[in-house]
């Protein structure tokens, strides 16, 4: 095969860290090549280079035979690259047709366009309707424009970033076969991802990056994922344990939840029950999108809902704000961590103020104990080994695992009865997502009851006791996670095609 | 080339120079421009900011720093907490001029009877003017999302022609020979708002503004309505979580804002100005935007900058008298004043670096 | 008090003379918040291109080159608005507030030497046999070149936005700045071109103001009228065509309320003179209870602050 793309010692440094160090690997023509790397390795930096959006300081590139240099991403699509990003470049108030437009050189007339869009989109069993708006179609559905959009190119090199986090287990194979097709049609494709399974069974070649050097080639298949983890990690993996556990009574009840969005393209909920028992971790999965963050404000009191909707030891608690919630031991942690579970410009002195006020007695009478936050500042620095030079720097200066931790101790170290989060190990790296995952066992333990919602299945099926799947605003009944293994969580997903395939399951 | 890369926090150290920064750009520039109107620019330069101070006539200036600082203080003080939680309150000039109008009216309803209660009255009766006349973009907003801007910016020039028709109508003075406009208050001793020590330019307006930025920076600093304004106007999704009821801190920081320009306005109308006129308001409204901002609405800050724009009015007066320099020209540089200060504001948060080659950007 | 004494005819007839100056800023405003870029700075461009305008007109005896230097001089201003917040990344709101007031300044210091001047007259199209017909004629058709530009501006705007890929370049760029700069369009440049547009516009309306409307210079005569164009965009929801609606209807109460006056209806002046910003009050009350239909229309980067980190 030849040779489509070759990379030799790439390197792009930013204040404070060397994103990558003297990169080089190549890329074959119809090859579908895995770079694989924990969050923060430099995958992004790497392939955001090769898409032009960023410059090397040193190194170069080669595609086609000819030197590479794309100064903008105009000229990386010119030259036959196309990106479908991790976060998605849409634009949620634009049609199909227009976005597809708007990422093309010479993009036909709107009817040629849609005419174009719906041939493709049937090609490649991709079914997309030109004319709706971005903003009203699922997370899935957004991919799929992404990805149309790079196929109208008809591009050399297809760059996938993240691509399955975001889809169900059957969107995954329905996105693998589209990509072995392209592949079989001389497509090679950069497969950016740290799911193992996905890239033993999807990749023909994988290179594995660790704090921005390349750290070994192999072809996947021929690995262990636990081999490719080591790898990845450079170092054992501890997985979290924890004991027997004796669950107690129901301390978190939600029954009946339904909550209008307030955003027009958000998810309504419907109907949401379930019932969390002192000890016991409840875990919620499904696609982001779904209604998670519209659950976690429900729950956190930043949505309120009618009073007996939500109850926490039997005391309803739907119409309370945070802070009385809290009072009764409800503690919450969102998705997001700049900007909504801590402020980025305000110091950790001051974020520890911004939830622990009321359990921690931080303030009196509406005066401000500064003294008292330092000190739970520095409590949950210690005990949660956040690394920061003092708790006086401010949250944004923190990295993302880092700041993670400082979060999650700020509200486990309140003893919470109950702790409702969301995405606990998102964007951190594998030990310190470790450590978080352990915290929150320890903290079922000791019996408060655990919410623990994310799209890492695998994580849920770690940390869970039971399992339950948020689909379109509806939370199907939880199941004891021991009996469950991938497929059956597939199924518990649902979603159009699933539903036909449920159908085929029952009637088999 | 150069390029901006975020600073991992912002800056302590820039924040308190870059004001600074402003202030020398805004001389520089500010004399290039009276270079351009024919006048000297070191000449113009020196009568505005060296003469009120400690020119041959500063033992007449210096009390009008205080006379014409205090109303811009009170009023950026109260604008500085809704700034800090990115609310907008732009008509500051309307709720000072209903401030004004209410104070002068209790005031004159008592004419001429004489008793101690008549000027605490007034007070309240400003205060409580220039909050309901706020209170207005406020319960908007809550209510239907309306933008406060834009509603409180309508409200001056609302209450502009509130001004005439009552300095024409209803309060004008009855023993004016027709002439437009209210009763001195100068001349009712009940309703005066007179120096507290003479020569000193200290009325109770100049009392209310120390005061003012005292509970300022209690109230940011160490309790928690003034860490959830901080923490609103910086992380608003993270102030809700953190249990703040926004409704409720937009009728705060409105209803303060506004009744801090209403007390200004009263202790304006019932002491320096002394009588309800067409033309009673001269922009402090306005500029106390620049001041709230220029003090990095920050209390002390607010305190200082007052001091400085307040110099600027004294100073530009006298350069007028002298130079024949325009009106126009100090109210220019008060605006550029601004300009300088938003662009120097960069270096807070951002290191400016030299670029090897070209980012693209 | 006589009411007859208004007579209907000129009442229209001056109706879409007086809703011009708003409609011009107006229009060229919301093709700057379609860009993601909120500019308070409006009132500041408009007295600024008031006094150029005027003064240009004065100085060579041509309006219509006073016209085009209100324009070039409104664009210019708004270019230190462009710096500041696209280069120098400030505060839209402070930054627009800080080119109102300087704006100000600047226009009652040119016009020193311009006050009680009479500006070279403007003359109207009399568009020949449709400008003769009865009642529509004189309310449609015997207007100055400007009233007729401002409508074809719109439609060249709605058409552009609608249409044209420029136009849904700058909606994406409106929409979300960080992904129209993943799709490598030039986030910033863009921005600075809608903003200068934007002042282009606003200029033209404050000399129009000068120039035709009143026509004479005042310190500080627009009165708020920057303000209330700010008010026209959120009125219009973001739509070309219903900026229209909103500057006629503005209009309309304008001239109404000084047809009032002038045939001494009993209500003092005052109370009559308000009547624009009470309206614009109104109408801001009525389109924002909405809140799901403007959450919906605004452009969602609208006045947030793009840096482009990578």
């Amino acid at each position: 095969m030849t040779i489509l793309l070759k990379l030799e010692g790439l390197t792009k440094a930013y204040p404070g860290v060397i994103a990558n160090d003297d990169v080089s690997f190549e890329v074959k023509a119809g090859e579908i090549h895995a770079l694989l790397g924990e969050n923060g390795a430099g995958k992004s930096t790497l392939v955001k280079m090769i898409y032009g959006l960023v410059r090397p300081d040193k190194g170069k590139m080669t595609f086609n035979g000819e030197v590479f240099q794309p100064a903008e991403p105009r000229a990386a699509r010119a030259s036959g690259v196309a990106m479908v990003f991790q976060h998605f470049s849409l634009f949620d108030a634009l049609s199909v047709a227009e976005n597809i437009s708007l990422g093309m050189e010479n993009p036909p007339s709107r009817r040629e366009l849609s005419a174009r869009i719906r041939e493709v989109s049937n090609d490649y069993k991709l079914p997309l309707d030109p004319n709706r708006i971005i903003g009203d179609l699922s997370v899935g559905e957004r991919q799929r424009v992404e990805i149309i959009r790079c196929l109208l190119q008809n591009p050399k090199l297809l760059i996938m970033d993240e691509p399955t986090s975001v889809l169900t287990p059957q969107e995954v194979d329905v996105l693998f076969e589209t990509l072995r097709k392209l592949a079989s049609e001389g497509t090679s494709i950069l497969y950016i991802s740290h799911k193992l399974e996905e890239i033993r069974s999807l990749c023909d070649q994988a290179t594995i990056l660790r704090l921005g050097k390349v750290i070994d080639s192999c072809v996947p298949s021929e690995q262990t994922a636990r081999k490719l983890a080591e790898m990845m990690v450079g170092q054992a993996l501890i997985t979290p344990t924890r004991k027997d556990q004796k669950t107690g009574d129901v301390v978190l009840k939600v029954s009946n939840l339904t909550v209008p969005s307030s955003n027009p393209f958000g998810t309504t909920l419907k109907n949401i029950a379930l019932a969390v028992r002192s000890g016991e971790v409840l875990g919620i999965g499904g696609v982001a999108g779904n209604g998670q963050d519209e659950l976690l404000l429900a729950l956190s009191g930043e949505t309120r809902v009618a009073q007996d909707e939500i109850s926490v030891d039997g005391k309803p608690v739907g119409n309370l704000g945070p802070n009385e919630r809290r009072k009764l031991g409800l503690l919450t942690a969102p998705e997001e961590r700049l900007g909504h579970s801590a402020a980025p410009d305000m110091s950790l002195v001051e974020n520890t103020m911004l939830t622990a006020a009321v359990r921690e007695n931080l303030a009196r009478n509406g005066f401000l104990r500064w003294n008292a936050a330092k000190d739970f500042a520095e409590t949950i620095v210690k005990k949660f080994d956040v690394r920061t030079p003092s708790v006086n720097n401010a949250a944004k200066s923190l990295s993302g695992g880092n700041l993670q931790k400082f979060v999650i101790g700020r509200e486990v170290l309140q003893n919470p009865r109950v702790l409702v989060i969301n995405q606990p190990t998102w964007g951190v790296d594998a030990s310190a997502a470790a450590d978080i995952r352990q915290a929150l066992m320890f903290l079922a333990e000791e019996g408060a009851a655990v919410v623990v919602v994310s799209q890492d299945l695998d994580e849920l099926l770690e940390v869970s006791d039971q399992l339950a799947i948020l689909n379109e605003g509806r939370l199907t009944s939880p199941v004891a996670t021991a009996s469950l293994n991938m497929d059956d969580i597939g199924l518990m997903m649902g979603g159009g095609a699933q539903t036909e395939m449920e159908a085929q399951h029952v009637s088999s | 080339m150069f390029h901006l890369e975020p600073r991992p926090q912002t800056s302590k150290l820039w924040i308190a120079i870059t004001p600074l920064l402003a202030v020398v750009a805004t001389m520089i520039a500010g004399g290039i421009l009276f270079a351009f109107l024919g006048k000297d620019p070191f000449v113009s330069i020196r009568l505005i900011f060296w003469d009120p101070l400690f020119g041959d006539f500063a033992f007449y200036y210096r009390p009008q720093l205080l006379v014409k600082g205090a109303p811009l203080i009170l009023i950026a003080i109260g604008l500085s907490l809704g700034f800090r939680a990115g609310i907008w309150n732009i008509g500051a000039e309307g709720q000072y001029i209903i401030g004004a109008i209410c104070g002068a009216a209790v005031g004159l309803a008592f004419y001429p009877m004489e008793s101690w209660l008549i000027f605490p009255l007034m007070i309240l009766a400003g205060a409580l003017g220039g909050t309901l006349w706020a209170m207005i973009p406020a319960i908007l907003k809550v209510r239907y999302g309306t933008n406060e801007i834009l509603v409180s910016l309508m409200l001056v020039y609302v209450a502009e022609k509130l001004l005439a028709s009552m300095s024409l109508g209803l309060l004008k003075n009855p023993e004016g020979h027709g002439f437009p406009g209210s009763r001195n208050l100068r001349d009712y001793a009940s309703a005066f708002n007179d120096e507290l020590f003479a020569g000193t330019g200290m009325h109770w307006g100049v009392a209310a503004a120390f005061i003012a930025v005292i509970l300022a920076y209690v109230l940011l600093n160490r309790h928690m309505l003034g860490f959830q304004i901080r923490l609103t106007g910086q992380a608003p999704r993270a102030a809700r979580f953190a249990g703040v009821n926004p409704p409720r801190l937009i009728l705060f920081c409105l209803g303060t804002s506004g009744m801090l320009a209403g007390l200004a306005g009263m202790f304006e109308v019932s002491g320096p100005s002394g009588q309800i006129s067409i033309d009673f308001n001269t922009g402090y409204g306005f500029t106390a935007i620049i001041v709230a901002f220029l003090g990095r609405l920050h209390p002390v800050g607010i305190l200082l900058a007052g001091l400085l724009l307040a110099l600027t009015y004294i100073g530009g007066e006298i350069a007028q008298g002298q130079l024949n320099l325009p009106a126009a020209a100090i109210q220019l540089f008060q605006g550029m004043l601004l300009f300088f200060l938003l662009a120097v504001d960069l270096l807070s948060n951002f290191r400016i670096r030299l670029n090897q080659r070209k980012e693209s950007i | 008090m006589d009411l007859s004494a208004i007579d209907p005819m000129l009442l229209l007839a001056s109706l879409m003379a007086a809703s011009t100056p708003v409609l011009l800023a107006a229009i060229g405003e919301l093709v700057v918040e379609k860009s993601g870029v909120l500019n308070l700075g409006v009132e500041g461009m408009m007295i600024t291109g008031a006094i150029c305008g005027f003064a240009i007109a004065v100085e060579s005896g041509s309006p219509m080159l006073g016209f085009l230097g209100a324009a070039v001089c409104g664009a210019l201003l708004s270019m230190l608005f462009a710096w500041l917040t696209q280069y120098a990344l400030a505060n839209q709101v402070a930054s627009g507030l800080a080119l109102t007031m300087f704006g100000l300044g600047l226009s009652s210091l040119i016009g020193q030497g311009y006050q009680g001047i009479k500006p070279p007259a403007t003359h109207d199209l009399n568009i020949p046999l449709i400008s003769d017909i009865p009642v529509i004629g004189p309310i449609l058709f015997q207007h100055d070149p400007l009233v007729y530009f401002s409508i074809a501006l719109v439609a060249a705007v709605w058409a552009m936005l609608k249409f044209s890929r420029a136009g849904l370049i700058l909606r994406s760029v409106g929409e979300n700045h960080s992904a129209a700069h993943a799709l490598g369009y030039k986030v910033v440049r863009i921005r600075v071109l809608a903003i200068m547009f934007g002042g282009a516009c606003a200029g033209l309306g404050g000399a129009y103001l000068s120039l035709i409307q009143v026509p004479q210079w005042t310190e500080g005569m627009t009165a708020g009228a920057g303000w209330i164009a700010l008010a026209l965009v959120v009125f219009a929801s973001w739509k070309p065509w219903r900026v229209i609606l909103g500057a006629y209807l503005f209009g309309g109460i304008s001239i109404l309320q000084l047809n009032l006056q002038a045939v001494g209806v009993n209500i003092p002046v005052a109370y009559l003179a308000m009547a624009p910003y009470v309206v614009t009050i109104v109408v801001l009350v009525i389109i924002s209870s909405d809140r799901k239909r403007v959450s919906l229309n605004a452009p969602a980067s609208l006045g947030r602050v793009f840096h482009a980190s990578h």
